[in-house]
């Protein structure tokens, strides 16, 4: 479609970013930068740090899709964990003043921009693909909608880090304990009927760190972009854990 | 070795691979997947996390005949369609290898664990889509396409990082690729790339080195493609003086979200949904009387269009369509459109249970490219003729094998990602075995491919990328969108030729090393760029009206003239024709008529 862009009546906010260059920066710091931004439209903060990058070139961030489903843009926005590109200024912002840093627990290697390395470390500890011992057959495996269902609030998990990120317990054990983000996928192979491990996945998790570091804080479930819950997912290892013993 | 120096070929540190895979979405780890269980040293280097391709974006499913919803369903069904969907410009070898084996490579995904929504009967549910028939268009709606809910595109890029996972491909994760280095036989012998993060760059060697870097949707001001949707495979391939095919033929979606662009799946319209005018009118009816909102995607955006042009557009500056869903009720639209129903709330704020999505046409899907043959391997023109180019493999949106011809059908993105990704792999892994290998590339060779990034970093003044971009992007859109006309084009190109030099000579301000992303996105322009002259001086040469390629001074297609390939060179502008395949090994050849819906 052809388009113009109407003159916009604008307002002016800070946004306050933290920065960080390895090649020239002993230690980060906070820079105010002043954007301009309509009055009458909600942008994502996500526009919002487009638009300071056309002032602050330097300025660097993880962003691809826009629309909240490939997990790039993941960041502490005024003290909470979330998506930049699907967290609307109008929610964000406090006063005139918007805060942006980098997730928080995990190295910085550039302003927005931290080392996720850790996080898919723990993430393919679970195995995160499907297991499967029988021959396959040789159209698609059979899975009632039931069974399907179960994957429901699972399958969606898009890898951005704001729960990982969000949980002291991977704060403190980022090495040993393996995190929200990590043992969702753990559940969503378990709960999968056509999965045929679980008893060594349930293996590689009974240990004291791997899974039983959780303490219910939910601040996973808190921060979650897609609205999944990687404390109950938890509960149901738990639970399978428990029963195994028995 | 960084990213900042200037850099010479003798002092640049050398990688080696059997086969480099560039680009990290559906067909690229599909190749890679194929290449890793042969045991070849592989490599993917994605400039972005792999799962953060644009393949997660694709909502509404992947189209083949796998007989779960009719069990009666033919795949020579789906290639008459498919056939009819292009406007007859697809290669009929091609479209018959995809719809063939693709029912292969979905069990394959299924196997591999991809969470599809199922039937009653446990199998893989299918839902309605656009230009989808039965019995050769007979015999009614067909339903097609497989879906898991509408986050089909997530589900499938998921699943094929997960198998790679497995299958211990080796990931060069944000890396990215600068350009190809050819040899003195102009055969590809790598690549030359940089770590992101540290800025170290290297040449990667391979035998074989594959194109799968996606669209580049972001040419047009208002897109539903990723902001990583930048050409870079195309800029590449024009740079080394290979050749585009088709590159004029863009889709525009239907249904983007009015105002931000983001994708409304034709899931939706596949579920019931459909759409109205400022008069609440179903007017699909009188564009497409048989298949109404499920008519093609060129037919629907310009009757849409058309709808708006004559002012009866929906809201005050009546410049939108509305989407129709909330008639299905609460519990179809929640559980067969919930990331549809994220997204409208999100970015249009209604729900679709109760109130329509403000929709525009909105530029989707390029289905022009590097055209190549059913093995990935990449065709140039010599003397007229086709020959192929040793070392050089594309596959994905990157590519035109040529199953879209001048339009897609939806569902049919997913399933070309999957046939040919494997389908590249099954030929890499062959010739490889069989021992393939190319002459070495001299200092001067791989200094070539240097080039570009040298002059990037010695730039002292001129216009940064993000000025650039905005006057690039509105040009393509005011000029090039819907409905093209020949003076406008003409003003268009005109545009394009008086600031390439701007564009070569691009003013990098930043030029740290470390994880600097003004650097990215200024070589990301450049590729933009490329794809945007190449669509703009071949749309002006294709006089006629065909698929997406719609001319208000050229209403009607000329068979006569264009029931061909469009050919485009960079190194001198040029245009000219190439066959479509009408020989397919296995039916007979659907000859063209006139497309009705």
């Amino acid at each position: 479609m052809n388009s113009t862009i109407p003159t916009e009546e604008l307002r002016s906010i800070t946004l306050s970013v933290y920065r960080f260059d390895p090649g020239k920066d002993k230690k980060a710091y906070m820079q105010d930068i002043e954007i301009e931004v309509p009055v009458n439209k909600d942008l994502m903060v996500l526009d919002a740090l487009v638009l300071a990058k056309k002032q602050e070139t330097s300025l660097s961030f993880r962003r691809s899709c826009g629309e909240g489903v490939c997990g790039s843009d993941g960041m502490n926005i005024n003290g909470k964990n979330g998506l930049a590109c699907v967290t609307p200024l109008s929610e964000a912002i406090k006063g005139e003043k918007l805060v942006v840093k980098p997730m928080p627990g995990l190295p910085v290697v550039r302003d927005l921009i931290v080392d996720m390395k850790q996080f898919f470390d723990q993430l393919e500890k679970v195995k995160p693909y499907l297991i499967t011992k029988d021959e396959a057959p040789e159209q698609e495996r059979k899975q009632s909608p039931e069974e399907r269902e179960k994957l429901d609030g699972l399958y969606e998990c898009i890898l951005c880090g704001c729960c990982s990120t969000a949980c002291p317990s991977f704060w403190w054990n980022p090495d040993k304990f393996l995190g929200p983000a990590a043992l969702l996928q753990s559940w969503r192979f378990i709960a999968d009927s056509r999965d045929q491990a679980t008893e060594e996945r349930l293996d590689d998790l009974d240990d004291a760190f791997s899974l039983y570091r959780c303490h219910g804080i939910m601040n996973c479930v808190s921060v979650c972009p897609k609205g999944l819950n990687p404390t109950e997912a938890i509960s149901n290892i738990r639970k399978k854990l428990i029963n195994r013993k028995k | 070795m960084k990213v900042d120096e200037i850099i010479k070929a003798k002092n640049l540190p050398i990688k080696d691979f059997d086969g480099i895979i560039i680009g990290g979405g559906g067909s690229g780890m599909r190749t890679s997947l194929q290449l890793a269980e042969s045991g070849l040293k592989t490599a993917v280097i994605s400039k972005v996390f792999p799962t953060r391709s644009h393949t997660v974006s694709a909502q509404g499913g992947i189209t083949c005949a796998i007989q779960s919803d009719d069990p009666e369903d033919d795949w020579r069904w789906h290639m008459f369609d498919t056939v009819k969907g292009s406007d007859y410009i697809g290669d009929q070898d091609a479209i018959e290898y995809m719809c063939s084996e693709g029912p292969k490579a979905i069990f394959e995904l299924e196997h591999m664990g991809l969470p599809f929504s199922r039937t009653e009967e446990g199998r893989i549910y299918q839902r309605p889509f656009g230009g989808q028939s039965k019995d050769y268009g007979r015999g009614g709606q067909a339903s097609r396409t497989c879906a898991a809910a509408d986050r089909t595109g997530h589900s499938l890029l998921h699943t094929l990082y997960q198998a790679n996972l497995k299958a211990g491909t080796d990931f060069l994760n944000e890396w990215f690729a600068i350009d190809l280095v050819l040899n003195s036989e102009k055969e590809v012998t790598g690549v030359i790339a940089f770590e992101i993060e540290s800025g170290e760059i290297f040449y990667i060697r391979s035998r074989a080195t594959v194109l799968a870097t996606g669209g580049a949707g972001r040419i047009y001001a208002s897109t539903t493609n990723a902001l990583i949707n930048s050409g870079d495979g195309i800029g590449m391939a024009l740079r080394a003086g290979f050749p585009v095919q088709d590159i004029e033929m863009w889709q525009f979606h239907p249904t983007g979200i009015y105002g931000h662009g983001t994708l409304v799946t034709e899931g939706c319209r596949g579920e019931g949904g459909y759409l109205i005018n400022n008069e609440g009118e179903r007017f699909m009816e009188r564009y497409a009387p048989n298949a109404k909102d499920l008519a093609s995607r060129d037919v629907v955006a310009r009757a849409m269009a058309k709808e708006i042009l004559e002012g009866r557009g929906c809201g005050t500056n009546q410049d939108h369509i509305k989407l129709r869903l909330d008639h299905l009720g609460p519990e179809v639209v929640h559980k067969r459109l919930p990331g549809i129903t994220e997204l409208s709330k999100t970015f249009a704020h209604v729900d679709p249970a109760v109130e329509p999505i403000p929709v525009v046409p909105t530029c989707h899907y390029m289905m022009g490219g590097i055209p190549t043959n059913i093995h990935g391997q990449v065709i140039t023109i010599k003397d007229g003729k086709d020959s192929l180019v040793n070392g050089l493999y594309a596959a994905g949106e990157v590519a035109c094998v040529s199953v879209h011809g001048g339009n897609r059908l939806g569902g049919n993105s997913l399933l070309d990602l999957v046939v040919f990704g494997r389908a590249a792999g099954i030929y890499i892994e062959k010739s490889l075995k069989q021992g393939l290998s190319l002459q070495l590339s001299s200092e001067d060779d791989i200094d070539q491919a240097l080039n570009r990034l040298n002059n990037l970093n010695s730039s002292k003044d001129g216009k940064e990328t993000a000025e650039l971009k905005k006057g690039m992007q509105q040009n393509m859109q005011n000029n090039f969108g819907v409905f093209r006309r020949g003076d406008l084009m003409e003003k268009g190109i005109e545009d394009l030729t008086n600031t390439r030099n701007a564009f070569e000579n691009i003013y990098l301000s930043d030029k740290s090393a470390f994880f600097n992303t003004a650097r990215i996105e200024a070589l990301e322009l450049q590729n933009l760029f490329e794809v945007a002259e190449a669509t703009a001086i071949t749309a002006n040469e294709r006089k006629e009206s065909r698929g997406a390629h719609a001319r208000d001074d050229f209403p009607e297609r000329d068979d006569d003239n264009w029931l061909k390939h469009s050919i485009y060179f960079s190194s001198d502008k040029s245009v000219s024709k190439r066959d479509v395949n009408f020989r397919p090994n296995t039916v007979q050849a659907f000859q063209p008529e006139e497309r009705k819906y």
